[in-house]
């Protein structure tokens, strides 16, 4: 409490009042040129946005239900992608089975080193190292994905085998990581390639949040004499927690979208096999992108059709991920 | 327990910024000591010094002698972390753990400490409440989220979380300052308590609340702004309220300055 001064101050000097006509306009807003020519601007492309999006969804749609009224086979289950047979048969369960999978196993890989490296950064680096560490991740992020592609078949795929024996001598017996001895252009090369991909976002969206997390909350555990660690799982974990998810779901999202990068190191064929280390297999985005070039009408129909399964499944992915953050709302710092 | 504090010399940097220069003072166990004095002028850096919680901010770096008994707690081989455990700290704002429940906030330090049998926990969680005077409010929502309790309650839930873990010593750093009259007076009540089982010393703006709940006052000033603060004197509190030896004191308690 600052004594003197609540005696000393003079009050402000008062600024001139509007009139009541003036304020009545103004409450109402958008009575000055600039206002309604912004107001006009921004609503403009609230509209314009909403009509774009409608229109891609309703032409998209179209063309998926003309393509899957086609199919000779079931969409949801047939192992095939024929479409110019006539009858066309395709379905997209190989897909849906690579993207989910080699997806799945990318962020297993990447969330751990993502989250360790941006605690890195925030919590134990020094200051000169942080800031080239945090660059070193931003530079990744700036790769370009057919880069990315190209550094995996050429370097990533020949320097797999050695992996790949010692994941087949170990655990063959287990089905998943038996090896026939092929090429390591295969659904765990990619999910590799795709680890590394999505690292960055990961990185450094779980970078901003644990940079955000309050002092006083660290400053609570320190004080009960915890450690560096104890802080970090007592109070920067925590809140940081449904950030992490968030970050995570970013990846998850670019993971199963990635489309050049998997369409390049992925030998691909239309059958689910259990290990991932054999060829086989692939993905939405990069059934899409090796088959579009040459594609009929009906066949670019199709292939829309397995594009919007994809959405789909990313709409749920992001969906169930809310739900998560929500759950826990109670007990996240945002209420503190 | 209760232990003594002995501070000698002791002089506290941010990075090239002298904070506080060169402050000697004795706190007897189970007295309240009150640090009183204008904004900036250190009381807070001492406070954190003598729990080394100065040193967490980037660039703080302290000299000087800290004795609590007869140990210093700036000696050579003495671990920040162990003095932190002996000397527990409650903080302006009420800082529960946002993601923890009322339970696990105050059991968070002693699954710090160690192993705990579920039994003895709750025992420990319980005596802690009822030590803070909370016991009774929250003793029916214990598995709820600290972070939905009041201001006060919060406040008293973590004076609860540091006795839990039975420190010698416990800081608080104007632990009312965010709170309302009701509430301050809860917690001034129980500051007056819990002396009887612990060291106390806190920082307050509140001249009222330093002549209330405290044994000794220490005033603090600095000479101007960017100068280091510095300790004027430390005195009875009702000495230092009626008949202070050094004029600045009585000038700052008289609302001269400050």
């Amino acid at each position: 409490m600052d004594i003197s001064t609540q005696t000393t101050d003079a009050s402000p000097p008062t600024p001139p009042q509007p009139s009541a006509a003036e304020q009545k306009r103004n409450a109402r807003g958008a009575t000055r040129v600039g206002d309604r020519v912004f107001l006009g601007l921004s609503r403009g492309s609230g509209i314009l946005l909403l009509v774009v999006m409608a229109a891609i969804a309703v032409f998209l749609t179209y063309r998926a239900a003309l393509a899957i009224n086609r199919d000779h086979g079931n969409f949801l289950t047939t192992f095939e992608w024929n479409t110019n047979l006539i009858p066309p048969t395709f379905g997209i369960a190989v897909l849906a089975f690579g993207t989910v999978v080699s997806s799945i196993i990318a962020m297993a890989i990447a969330v751990p080193i993502a989250v360790a490296i941006a605690l890195f950064i925030t919590h134990y680096a020094p200051r000169r190292m942080a800031g080239p560490v945090a660059f070193v991740i931003d530079l990744l992020a700036a790769v370009p994905s057919i880069v990315y592609g190209l550094w995996g078949a050429l370097i990533l795929v020949p320097h797999m085998t050695g992996l790949f024996s010692w994941l087949n001598d170990y655990f063959g017996w287990t089905g998943i990581f038996s090896w026939d001895g092929g090429a390591p252009r295969t659904i765990l090369t990619v999910s590799i390639l795709l680890a590394i991909m999505i690292l960055p976002i990961i990185t450094n969206v779980s970078r901003e949040v644990f940079r955000q997390v309050p002092q006083m909350h660290e400053e609570a555990a320190l004080a009960l004499g915890a450690t560096r660690w104890e802080v970090v799982r007592m109070s920067v974990l925590p809140f940081g927690r449904s950030g992490v998810i968030s970050a995570s779901m970013l990846g998850l999202g670019r993971a199963l979208g990635e489309t050049m990068a998997v369409a390049t190191v992925l030998s691909p064929d239309f059958d689910i096999h259990a290990s991932l280390l054999n060829p086989g297999g692939g993905t939405f985005a990069q059934n899409i992108a090796s088959k579009f070039g040459e594609a009929t009408e009906d066949g670019r129909d199709a292939l829309i059709a397995s594009g919007l399964v994809l959405f789909v499944i990313t709409l749920l992915v992001n969906g169930a991920a809310r739900i998560i953050i929500q759950r826990r709302a109670e007990y996240s710092g945002a209420n503190a | 327990m209760s232990k003594r504090i002995d501070v000698s010399g002791l002089t506290a940097y941010y990075g090239s910024h002298k904070a506080i220069e060169d402050i000697s003072m004795n706190i007897e166990p189970r007295t309240v000591t009150a640090f009183i004095g204008p904004s900036g002028c250190g009381k807070s850096t001492f406070l954190r010094t003598l729990n080394r919680m100065h040193e967490v901010t980037p660039g703080g770096r302290v000299e000087g002698k800290v004795l609590l008994d007869d140990e210093n707690l700036y000696g050579a081989n003495i671990d920040p972390v162990a003095v932190r455990r002996e000397v527990g700290m409650v903080f302006q704002r009420p800082n529960p753990f946002p993601t923890m429940s009322i339970f696990d906030n105050v059991a968070a330090g002693l699954r710090l400490n160690g192993n705990f049998k579920k039994s003895e926990l709750g025992d420990i969680v319980e005596k802690s409440l009822k030590g803070a005077n909370l016991w009774n409010e929250v003793k029916d929502r214990l598995n709820k989220p600290g972070s939905g309790l009041s201001g006060g309650q919060q406040q008293r839930l973590c004076i609860a979380r540091a006795i839990a873990v039975e420190p010698n010593v416990l800081l608080m750093d104007e632990p009312c300052s965010a709170l309302d009259p009701i509430s301050t007076l809860a917690i001034e009540d129980l500051i007056g308590e819990l002396k009887e089982r612990f060291t106390i010393v806190i920082v307050t703006h509140n001249m009222q609340q330093a002549a209330r709940v405290s044994d000794r006052t220490a005033f603090f000033n600095l000479a101007a702004v960017g100068q280091p603060g510095k300790l004027i004197e430390i005195d009875d509190t009702e000495r230092i309220f009626s008949n202070p030896s050094v004029q600045a004191t009585e000038d700052y308690i008289s609302g001269r300055f400050g």
